[in-house]
């Protein structure tokens, strides 16, 4: 696989899965402002999940649904940090700044990239994140100083860029998210 | 054969799903038609990525240039041509006219926090800008919540890109 098709599935990956446990706030969320803009991050990283498998797909020959769910656990490239189920409200947010704060590092990296199909997408989810970041921003505004918090930044840190092996929690969600699509022969149309 | 100013004439008739007072020539997502014989070549852009009025749009569009007696052929372009300033002067308008407040101009930097708790943003019912940011995310992908503080209504803020 090329140089290439690794980086678009390493961000995706991590779009795909950071999406799907964003998803788990939606109707749990401390209260409804929450439940909405969890809901609606969640929607953009699956959307930028999407767009960048697909171009990874044409390269690969295969479909953005096959990259996203036909893959084996242990195949996918994301971050140790964006696969952990995170139920207490801090460690959730504690993830959104880190998450933001490393992504927002490599859109601009990619920005500039002399591939121009990878550098108009990165802009163009960048835009998008703009707002991720923005709240992302107010929380840890309203949070910084509680010792939760920090502990919780503390803990999740050094995930952030850990690309080797995975923790169970992504068998667990793997099988949760691929669950209808594995209930139906190969080659079924959605 | 129909005309390139057909086409656009035919795709001004098609709504955003999500908000169907406009068009997706008012949204500016239609970012190039071309005629070739029978053909007709139409390259449009996705508001935000993850909008699933997407698919809607590329079907619809589809359809009206096949209703013209022509072949479409709708490419989806994943660069960044797209930003809310490309929403025309009438997509604006109708915007405000069902309650929407239209975006802003996008500034130089993207948006900021301290602007969008700002007064810069019009209330689309009584026109006040005593209005306050209740909600960075709303219903949809491209809309804010806020709230006017002068004839204390809830609305729908469009998000600048």
């Amino acid at each position: 696989m090329s140089e290439r098709a690794q980086l678009l599935l390493e961000i995706a990956d991590d779009e795909l899965i950071l999406g799907w446990r964003d998803s788990e706030w939606t109707g749990i969320a401390p209260f409804l402002e929450e439940d909405v803009a969890f809901s609606s991050i969640a929607q953009n990283e699956i959307g930028h999940a999407r767009a960048l498998y697909e171009l990874a797909a044409r390269e690969l020959g295969t479909t953005a649904d096959e990259l996203a769910f036909d893959r084996q656990p242990e195949e996918y490239r994301c971050s140790r940090l964006v696969e952990l189920r995170l139920p207490e409200w801090e460690r959730t947010i504690a993830r959104h700044v880190l998450y933001e704060g490393a992504d927002a590092e490599r859109l601009a990296r990619l920005k500039v990239s002399d591939d121009a199909e990878l550098a108009g997408l990165a802009a163009k989810i960048d835009r998008e994140e703009a707002y991720h970041r923005l709240h992302a921003e107010m929380w840890h505004e309203r949070l910084k100083g509680q010792p939760r918090y920090e502990e919780a930044l503390e803990e999740l840190r050094p995930l952030v860029g850990e690309r080797d092996g995975h923790s169970p929690e992504l068998q667990e969600l793997w099988e949760e998210m691929t669950v209808v699509r594995r209930s139906q022969p190969a080659g079924t149309t959605w | 054969m129909v005309t390139e100013a057909e086409v656009w004439k035919a795709l001004a008739e098609v709504p955003d799903p999500e908000i169907p007072v406009i068009s997706v020539v008012d949204l500016g997502v239609v970012r190039d038609v071309r005629v070739d014989e029978e053909r007709v070549h139409v390259e449009f852009t996705p508001t935000f990525l993850g909008c699933p009025a997407l698919e809607a749009m590329r079907a619809q569009m589809a359809e009206r240039i096949a209703a013209l007696g022509a072949e479409p052929e709708v490419e989806v372009v994943l660069d960044d041509s797209w930003s809310t300033d490309r929403i025309t002067p009438e997509g604006r308008e109708k915007l405000r006219e069902a309650g929407f407040a239209p975006p802003t101009p996008r500034a130089p930097g993207g948006p900021q926090l301290v602007q969008l708790q700002s007064n810069g943003f019009r209330c689309p019912y009584c026109g006040s800008r005593d209005t306050a940011l209740e909600n960075i995310f709303g219903p949809t992908p491209c809309r804010s919540l806020r709230y006017c503080r002068d004839c204390r209504q809830p609305f729908e803020q469009f998000k600048t890109i």
